[in-house]
């Protein structure tokens, strides 16, 4: 069979290698006796043994998964959810039959909640549905997986994970699921990868598996040739990331002493949860276009101003630039891009959409304002290519700021920035009157190049490494620091540990790279002197 | 914020509110602290996320996770019975506190 390359969403990094093993539906064999007194006695007990059975679970448990278990306990004492049933019940339901479907209906109401926590509860509830379901028909059933089996699943519940063995290694594959689930920081705090989000898991796969947890990445089936790939690269891991984890709270220090800035992605704020602003000096770029994947309602200011000012929030001081909208080209979204472009790359993206699109800009805008009261925000123009684009931003961000000011909502007037990505901008940046420069990589090298990596006839071509880029690079640091400006590099050059070397020695300070990246480019940093090789313009 | 006795005309009922500020609102974890700790008085508290209802049973954990509270609403208590003063100051003082949760690790 050939093999099968997953990618979904990291919920808990690290490596494993195992048989794979689909997790099966619960399936309840018990026949209803008719009676309701029956019935409801049948329900009463089940719910009696299954919060005693969890009790007994979370008194052997350590760390969260006491709070997780004690939870299931709290709610399954609480009558308030077996209510439903037993009044189903009284109507001549069985047991089973009236439990599940209360419970399922419980249960949507969790899974459509707008908040993600709130989701990532609805497999706490179908844990306590189907713990109560299995003592129903008789008695717990989870012990079946093998030891260090790789688990595929839509979904997988605490009590399941807790009633599993480890011990062996083992990894969770998940079609749905969330990074924020119980399951999830139970795997995290077990050392168990995960990946979820996989979309549509196949069924009827056997063999063996082999996860990147932390890249999110998946093989069912490998090929030699990709076990042979994988197992070098987790030797390699094992060993440099135990030296990289020591480094992931130092400040970044190159070999000869220069210090450089390391700044933080994020494309979802959720992923900030799990981690800790000390790791970073703040966030580089944040890509707002999360907020408009609903395509039907756009986020209106409150629910911007929201998001970005948990940002700051979050980073505790630490300066935290967002980047404007920056639809189009590899990013279309629905009702907002223009269709039928004939090279989306060279057509309306960026800040050239937003500034045909006021309405939705200054609504953006006016939200990037009212959370700059609250700390550190760098507004950045994605995209810009002629001064006046990035002037225009600059005086409609005033004209928001006055108006809110005028009606008494606190705002404050953010640094305005721009990205480095179109040549014509690189070449002229000394035209720009901007407070603050990003390079993004990406895009640089792609139209440097004249090849997109989107294109796998000339990706090859589209490499950051060529020295017209890594020219380019040197020329936009030397520039910014002639003008006194900050130049940061927010592409994934910025965490890719065979580029920093290069940009250093180009003479860039300053990275912002996916939080996941962090320890490793500082260790990178801090074998990398900067004495020798020095790219210049 | 602090309770304090209304005059209502038939029973005497204590009144508090308090903003919820840690990171996951009234998720899983706040939750049961919460509820827990309304047990522990012999009141009947009631909680609301607008000043006019609709009032729930604080010692439900079931039906506060229903309510899907998020980190900015703001909590109103209610509470009538012998300890409703206590109740609801206790209550107020756990939302303050933010339920003593570490932030770091934003989970319920």
């Amino acid at each position: 069979m050939a093999e099968i390359r997953l990618s979904g969403r990291p919920a808990s990094s690290g490596f494993a290698e195992g048989q794979l093993y689909v997790l099966p539906d619960k399936r309840v064999s018990r026949a209803s006796t008719g009676d309701p007194a029956l019935e409801a006695k049948a329900l009463r007990d089940a719910i009696t043994s299954a919060s005693e059975a969890l009790a007994n679970m979370a008194a052997s448990a350590d760390g969260d998964a006491v709070d997780i278990l004690g939870f299931q306990v709290a709610m399954l004492e609480d009558d308030a959810l077996s209510e439903m049933a037993f009044a189903d019940i009284a109507e001549g339901k069985a047991a089973d039959v009236a439990w599940r479907y209360s419970m399922d209906q419980e249960i949507e109401t969790y899974r459509s909640a707008d908040d993600e926590y709130f989701r990532a509860r609805s497999a706490d509830l179908e844990d306590i549905r189907d713990t109560v379901l299995d003592m129903l028909s008789g008695g717990l059933s989870f012990a079946a997986t093998p030891p260090g089996a790789i688990l595929m699943a839509r979904d997988l519940q605490p009590s399941r994970f807790l009633g599993m063995d480890w011990s062996k290694g083992g990894a969770i594959l998940l079609s749905e699921g969330s990074p924020t689930s119980h399951v999830a920081m139970l795997a995290r705090a077990r050392g168990v990868p995960m990946i979820v989000g996989l979309g549509d898991l196949p069924r009827s796969i056997h063999g063996i598996a082999l996860i990147d947890g932390g890249a999110g990445q998946a093989i069912l089936s490998p090929d030699q040739q990709s076990l042979d790939q994988f197992i070098a690269r987790r030797a390699e891991e094992d060993t440099v990331s135990a030296r990289a984890a020591k480094l992931l709270l130092d400040d970044a220090k190159t070999k000869t002493g220069e210090a450089v800035t390391i700044l933080i992605n994020v494309a979802d704020p959720v992923e900030l949860d799990a981690i800790s602003p000390a790791l970073c000096d703040g966030i580089g770029l944040v890509r707002t276009e999360f907020l408009f994947n609903d395509d039907k309602n756009f986020p209106d200011e409150d629910a911007q101003y929201r998001v970005y000012r948990r940002l700051v929030e979050w980073a505790s001081g630490r300066p935290v630039t967002i980047r404007t909208l920056d639809a189009g080209g590899d990013k279309p979204i629905k009702n907002l891009t223009f269709d039928g472009e004939s090279n989306p790359f060279l057509g309306v993206r960026g800040i050239r959409l937003s500034l045909l699109r006021p309405d939705l800009f200054r609504v953006q805008l006016r939200a990037l304002a009212r959370a700059a009261s609250h700390g550190p925000i760098k507004v950045m123009a994605p995209m810009v290519t002629i001064p006046s684009e990035l002037a225009t931003v600059r005086h409609m961000m005033a004209e928001e700021v006055d108006s809110l000011k005028a009606r008494g909502v606190a705002a404050a007037l953010p640094p305005i920035g721009m990205m480095v990505e179109v040549p014509a901008a690189a070449l002229a940046m000394d035209l720009f009157d901007a407070d603050f420069f990003s390079i993004g990589s990406n895009d640089l090298t792609q139209y440097v190049t004249a090849a997109g990596r989107d294109i796998g006839a000339v990706a090859d071509l589209a490499d950051p490494k060529h020295p017209a880029v890594l020219r380019l690079i040197a020329m936009i640091a030397a520039q910014g620091k002639d003008m006194q400006r900050e130049v940061s590099l927010c592409g994934d050059a910025g965490g890719d540990p065979a580029l920093i070397p290069l940009l250093l020695n180009a003479g860039i300070r300053c990275l912002s790279m996916a939080p996941s990246m962090v320890a490793r480019a500082k260790l990178i940093i801090s074998e990398t002197s900067l004495s020798g090789d020095v790219v210049t313009p | 914020m602090t309770a304090h006795k209304a005059s209502a005309s038939h029973e005497e009922t204590t009144r508090g509110s308090a903003l919820l500020t840690n990171a996951v609102g009234l998720h899983a974890r706040p939750s049961v602290k919460l509820t827990q700790l309304a047990k522990t008085y012999q009141a009947i508290v009631s909680v609301a996320t607008e000043p006019t209802g609709p009032w729930i049973d604080a010692k439900s954990p079931v039906k506060i996770m229903r309510v899907k509270a998020p980190k900015g609403t703001t909590l109103y208590f209610e509470a009538s019975g012998e300890d409703a003063v206590s109740a609801v100051a206790a209550l107020v003082d756990l939302v303050e506190r933010r339920f003593d949760e570490a932030e770091e690790e934003g989970h319920g």
